[in-house]
Parts: C-alpha cells; sequence; structure tokens
C-alpha cells in the first residue's frame, strides 16, 4: 500500500436485518435462544435481509475531495459511518489513515441548557478536538458563526439558524487531516450556505482528504475534482466529477447544471404512485442567475409506477420565513394530464414574470391525482432571486422593500384637474 | 477492524479529555436544571439516614456495635449512593446518548465511564457532611484509614464494571431498565448498610463478601469511622471480585459494542 492513500476499501458489505424489533425484549431472545436449541429456527428471518454496502471497493489519495452521489437508500450514510467507525461492515476491510473526524449531523450532542461557549467546548471536543485546539480556535469560531452576543446565552435560546451554524463552525475549524461530511451544507440561510461552500473548499485545499455526500449537485461540481455514485450499495460510477454526474442525472432523464435531485429527500407525502425526481429551474436566455421581474421555467422530471389518468401538479414558492407566497398548479388553469403512462415524464411551468423582490425563496412541488397526493415535498429547492435593473435607472429592485414586487409606474396629476 | 489491545488503550488516552468534558456535561447540567442543586447529594444519603434510623435504629432497635446508629448508617449510605447513582444514570448512558452513539465515534466505554467520574463529585460532597457527623459524634479513624484509597478505587471498579455490562445489555434488551431499580434494592439489603455484618453467622461472611460493596462499603466504613471491626479478609475478597466483575464487564461491553450503533 503506497503512503499516498488516506483511504482504502476493500470489498466492504454491510447486512441489516429487516423487520427485527430493533429494541429486542429479554423474553424474545429467551424463546429465540430455546428454539434455536430446539432446532426450529425462524424461517421469516432470513428471507427480510438488506444489505446496505454489496461489496464496495474504492481508494482515495490523500488531499483529494471525493464526492458522494446516489438516491435514498443507495448506501451514502451507511458507507460514511462504516469509514467513520459508527458501524462496522459486515465482511471486508477498510483502512483510514491519519486522524478523522466525521460530520454526520450538525451540532451533535448539543445540549439545550449549555451556553454556547459551554457547547463548543462539547461539542468540539466529542468530534475529537483537543481543549487546547478549542482554546486556540474558539474566538474563530464564534466570528464564523456570528454569535458572538450570545455566546454565554444558553442555546435553548437560540434560533434554529444560529445553531446550525454554530454546529457548522465548529466542525469547519475541526483540524483532522480526514474529513467525512453528510449533507450538511442544506442548512442555514444563502450567505451562511455560501460560507459553509467557501470554508469546505479550504478544506479540500489544505491537503485534507475530503468525503462529501450531498444531494446539491452544484456544490458536489464546485467542491470534488472526483465522484462515485453509489447505487444499491455498490459503487456504480467512479471517475472525474463531471463524467459521474452526468450519467448520474442522465439515470433520471433529465440534464444540466440547477437540478435538484428530489429522490433522496426523504421529508414528503403522498402514496408515491408518481413520484418527483427531479426539480430544475431555468432561468431565461441560458442565463445561470434568476432576476427580480424574470421569465422563469421550472421543469419537474416525475416516474409513475401505472399508468394515471387526471394527473395534477404544482409547484409552490416560500419566503425564507416559511410562508407560502403563491403555489402555480394545473387545478386553477385546468391542465392536468389527462393521462400520465407509467414511466418517466417531464412538465414545465413557465412563469411570465416573477414579481419577488430579490432574497431566498424556496420552492416546494408536488403531483396528485384527482383527489390524492401522490407526491409532495414541502423542501425541493431553494431559489436566489437576485436584484435587478427592471427600471432601467440602475437603482435595483431591492430586498429592503418588501417580498412581493408589483411592476408600476408613476402618474403625476396636476392640482387643478 | 477491531483495534488491538494497545491501540484501543492508546485510542482511550487520546480522548481523555472527552471524559472530563462528558462527566463536566452530566455534572452541569444536572446542577442546572435542579433548583437544589449540590443539595442533592446531600439530601439523598441524609433522608436515607434519618429513614433508616428511625425505622431499624430506633423502632426495631439494631444495634450497631461501638458507634452510633445514625453515622453508621450515613457512612454506609454515602459510597452506597454512589454506587447505585452510578448504576443508573450510566447503566443508562448508552441509550441516553444514542444521537451520539449513532454520529460519532468516539471509544464508546467514555459515556457509562463519565457517568461514573460525574458520581464522584456527589461523593466528595457527600462526604463532607460525614466529616461533619464525625466531628459531632467525636469519631476518629485509626490506622486503618490508609485503606480508603484503595476502598474508593474498588468502589469504583465494581461500579463501572457493573455499569458497563448494564449499559451494554440496555442497548440490545430494554427489560434491563426496569429490572434496574429492583436489583439495586435488593443489592443494598445483601450489604451491609442498615445492619452490621455481626449480625450474620462468621461462617457465612466469606460467601457474602463475593458480593464486592459488602467488603468495600463495609470496610469504608470501618476504616473512616475507626471501628475495631475491620475484616481485611472480606475486604480482599471483594476487592478481588470487584476486579473480576470489572474485567467481565469491560471484555462484555468492548463484544457487544460493535453493534451498539446498529442496534441502539
Amino acid at each position: 500500500m503506497s503512503n499516498q492513500q488516506a483511504i482504502v476499501v476493500d470489498n466492504v458489505t454491510k447486512r441489516y436485518q429487516l423487520g427485527e424489533t430493533r429494541h429486542t425484549m429479554l423474553r424474545e431472545a429467551v424463546v429465540g435462544a430455546l428454539s434455536r436449541l430446539t432446532g426450529k429456527a425462524r424461517a421469516a428471518e432470513e428471507g427480510r435481509i438488506l444489505w446496505a454496502l454489496n461489496g464496495v471497493s474504492l481508494e482515495v489519495q490523500r488531499g483529494e475531495v471525493l464526492g458522494l452521489v446516489g438516491r435514498n437508500g443507495a448506501g451514502k450514510s451507511t458507507l460514511l459511518k462504516v469509514l467513520s467507525r459508527i458501524t462496522y461492515p459486515t465482511s471486508g476491510h477498510v483502512t483510514v489513515h491519519g486522524r478523522v473526524g466525521s460530520l454526520l449531523e450538525v451540532g451533535t450532542g448539543f445540549h439545550d441548557e449549555l451556553s454556547g461557549r459551554e457547547n463548543i467546548y462539547l461539542n468540539g471536543s466529542i468530534l475529537g478536538m483537543k481543549r487546547q485546539e478549542i482554546d486556540r480556535e474558539i474566538d474563530r469560531i464564534v466570528d464564523f458563526a456570528d454569535i458572538s452576543e450570545f455566546l454565554d446565552t444558553p442555546i435553548k435560546r437560540y434560533s434554529s439558524g444560529m445553531r446550525m451554524r454554530l454546529g457548522f463552525a465548529i466542525a469547519a475549524h475541526l483540524s483532522t487531516d480526514v474529513l467525512f461530511v453528510d449533507e450538511v451544507l442544506a442548512v442555514g440561510d444563502a450567505g451562511f450556505q455560501k460560507k459553509c461552500l467557501s470554508s469546505m473548499r479550504e478544506l479540500g485545499q489544505g491537503g485534507r482528504t475530503v468525503i462529501f455526500v450531498s444531494h446539491n449537485l452544484s456544490a458536489i461540481e464546485n467542491l470534488c475534482s472526483r465522484t462515485i455514485w453509489l447505487s444499491d450499495g455498490q459503487v456504480k460510477e467512479d471517475g472525474p466529477t463531471k463524467d459521474v454526474l452526468r450519467s448520474y442525472l442522465a439515470s433520471f432523464g433529465a440534464g444540466t447544471a440547477d437540478l435538484m435531485d428530489l429522490t433522496s429527500i426523504a421529508e414528503r407525502k403522498g402514496s408515491g404512485l408518481a413520484k418527483l425526481t427531479t426539480l430544475q429551474v431555468i432561468p431565461p436566455d441560458g442565463d445561470k442567475i434568476v432576476h427580480s421581474g424574470d421569465a422563469l421555467t421550472i421543469r419537474l422530471s416525475y416516474e409513475c409506477a401505472k399508468d394515471l389518468t387526471n394527473l395534477h401538479f404544482g409547484v409552490r414558492i416560500h419566503s425564507n420565513l416559511g410562508l407560502m407566497i403563491t403555489e402555480a398548479n394545473t387545478w386553477a388553469t385546468g391542465q392536468a394530464l389527462p393521462s400520465a403512462p407509467a414511466g418517466p415524464g417531464q412538465i414545465d411551468v413557465q412563469i411570465d414574470n416573477l414579481n419577488l423582490m430579490p432574497g431566498t425563496y424556496y420552492l416546494g412541488a408536488w403531483v396528485a391525482t384527482y383527489n390524492e397526493w401522490q407526491d409532495l415535498v414541502e423542501h425541493a429547492a431553494k431559489l436566489e432571486i437576485e436584484a435587478s435593473d427592471f427600471y432601467g435607472t440602475g437603482r435595483g429592485v431591492e430586498a429592503r422593500f418588501g417580498v412581493i414586487f408589483l411592476p408600476y409606474r408613476w402618474v403625476p396629476r396636476s392640482a387643478s384637474s | 477492524m477491531t483495534p488491538s489491545r494497545t491501540e484501543w488503550l492508546k485510542e482511550l488516552w487520546h480522548y481523555r479529555e472527552l471524559l472530563y468534558f462528558l462527566a463536566w456535561r452530566d455534572v452541569t447540567i444536572r446542577y442546572k436544571q435542579a433548583a437544589l442543586g449540590a443539595a442533592w447529594a446531600i439530601l439523598q444519603p441524609v433522608m436515607g439516614m434519618i429513614i433508616f434510623t428511625l425505622f431499624f435504629g430506633r423502632l426495631a432497635g439494631m444495634q450497631s456495635g461501638d458507634i452510633p446508629y445514625p453515622i453508621f448508617v450515613y457512612a454506609g449510605l454515602a459510597p452506597w449512593t454512589y454506587f447505585a447513582t452510578v448504576l443508573n444514570t450510566a447503566g443508562n448512558s448508552l441509550i441516553g446518548n444514542s444521537n451520539l452513539v449513532t454520529k460519532v465515534y468516539f471509544p464508546r466505554v467514555l459515556l457509562p465511564g463519565a457517568s461514573a467520574a460525574a458520581g464522584l463529585l456527589d461523593l466528595a460532597i457527600s462526604s463532607s457532611v460525614l466529616l461533619l457527623l464525625m466531628l459531632y459524634y467525636r469519631i476518629a479513624p485509626g490506622w486503618t484509614l490508609l485503606w480508603l484509597p484503595v476502598l474508593i478505587v474498588g468502589l469504583v471498579l465494581v461500579s463501572v464494571g457493573v455499569s458497563m455490562l448494564f449499559a451494554a445489555l440496555n442497548v440490545r434488551y430494554r427489560d434491563i431498565k426496569h429490572a434496574m431499580p429492583f436489583l439495586i434494592q435488593m443489592w443494598l439489603f445483601c450489604t451491609p448498610i442498615v445492619y452490621p455484618t455481626s449480625l450474620v453467622p462468621e461462617r457465612f461472611r466469606p460467601l457474602l463478601s463475593l458480593n464486592p460493596c459488602w467488603g468495600i462499603i463495609d470496610g469504608i466504613r470501618s476504616a473512616l469511622l475507626g471501628s475495631s471491626t475491620f475484616d481485611t479478609p472480606a475486604v480482599l475478597t471483594s476487592l478481588a471480585s470487584a476486579s473480576v466483575i470489572f474485567v467481565v464487564g469491560l471484555l462484555y461491553f468492548r463484544s457487544a459494542e460493535r453493534s451498539f450503533a446498529d442496534v441502539i
């Protein structure tokens, strides 16, 4: 093994027994032991096995920033857990060289009653930092999280945004050789997300080995030179990020950048006969940025488990405080799909005029049959709307003027008329 | 995958500060949440002392040799409260911190370990009351006081040992949680706390001192109160059985720890 390798995963499998009561009762264990003694093993047990990882092999060089993509249940999180020794593989070997830090959740072990400062020490030491390191980094952590005023306030008084910022700030100052990060950029407001992204980039540039899991594909593209696509517990593709993302996206039947993979979002409701797979925001004229007042297309990809009739779609826009501002749906326009065949499909909603002030908004999307939710994803994607020079005055339509932007003109009238 | 013993010890050493922070967290949170704070460390054995003195000392007329009954009971209850509290908190430490167990790697043994360490503060506080009682009753320790450090180590060993066993079993079998209070109560009466060892015929004592609490807690009391009944063979037997329990608990914990995150 060359000493350039930071991580070597050799044919790792991880098996979970499904349907097993997670907290076995002693009685059952005794009964189980007795029935095994008498040779009457429960046959049902053997049929319900899930291979979360099924022969995964990979190598990561020192200093490499590796992206990990895949649909929900593909084994991404299990792989990170095995790598960070939280759980053990059923078979195979894992070697990780150097000090390991893992960030599977922001703010693990935070306690409500403790102050921000106390939680920095607690969380930092849980993540494996030395007290000296924390002493050295605490000013930078507080600065990064922007919580200096509340440092000695119990964090039960913090907003959820502040908690997230603090959690990420601590982790960003971990000085381990190897770092595993699971989907932590999906938090915080736009400004903080940018900060997180750039700090993630710095982590990679510092010669550190990073494995990064995210369903935010543009973040992966931004950060990782190499990406692995996991599917059903196996490595489906391993190569340069652009190539892997292209084939990964192709598996959804769609392409291009600002595309959100909705399959890995767990929070959704509906019967699931039709499922949303991606949501893509398409600004006008191949532009990459959405401005106030722009025309905008939002493209939904979906997949029907069987032939469906009267399929309705909707796209919701929420403010960054969670207020639903508007919903564009096929019900109001009377444009339900009369029939949708089994398999993948796409539908666009074209918005003539995005009457929203600059800022961060959240998109939700749904698909429904006549009187039944099929798939409702409340938090599907984020929409950044930038200021625009709508009136050509160079004075921009700005966020401080509210949420809704009404195209208007002023007409002076003389007093005499 | 399983680290060798030396690697494991090295890692434990690396994470020594986490033991401190986890113990510190347990103590801080308890005192922040409870209005009476540190007073609880004293109230528990003091209330025990009052109740036992009333019922056993006065009503049942229990004899406690050359030592007044209240201080006799208190000197046993202080270390016993440590043992019982650690069993309770450490036994639930893994399931109580399941968010840590499933999200971060660290030597799992630090969780019951931290509970045992946090309990030492309460023990120190309740011991200060014992000191006051000794002044009040004008009781001074004798040469056997030299045993005290060894006995305290023994007390910690048995507490951590049993806790590791319970904590690990608790992850898999939640029945343990319900069985524990009952077991602790039984254990109290199998240990010479409310009664003196002299109550038991001499031929049974070697057998009873296989219960590590028997020799250790009685030893602590005799050492502190300078009692003439310091029973060296019983103390040695109990220390040996405490060590065995510690090793058994540790081995079981280590063998079970691989599956904690999957089962919890």
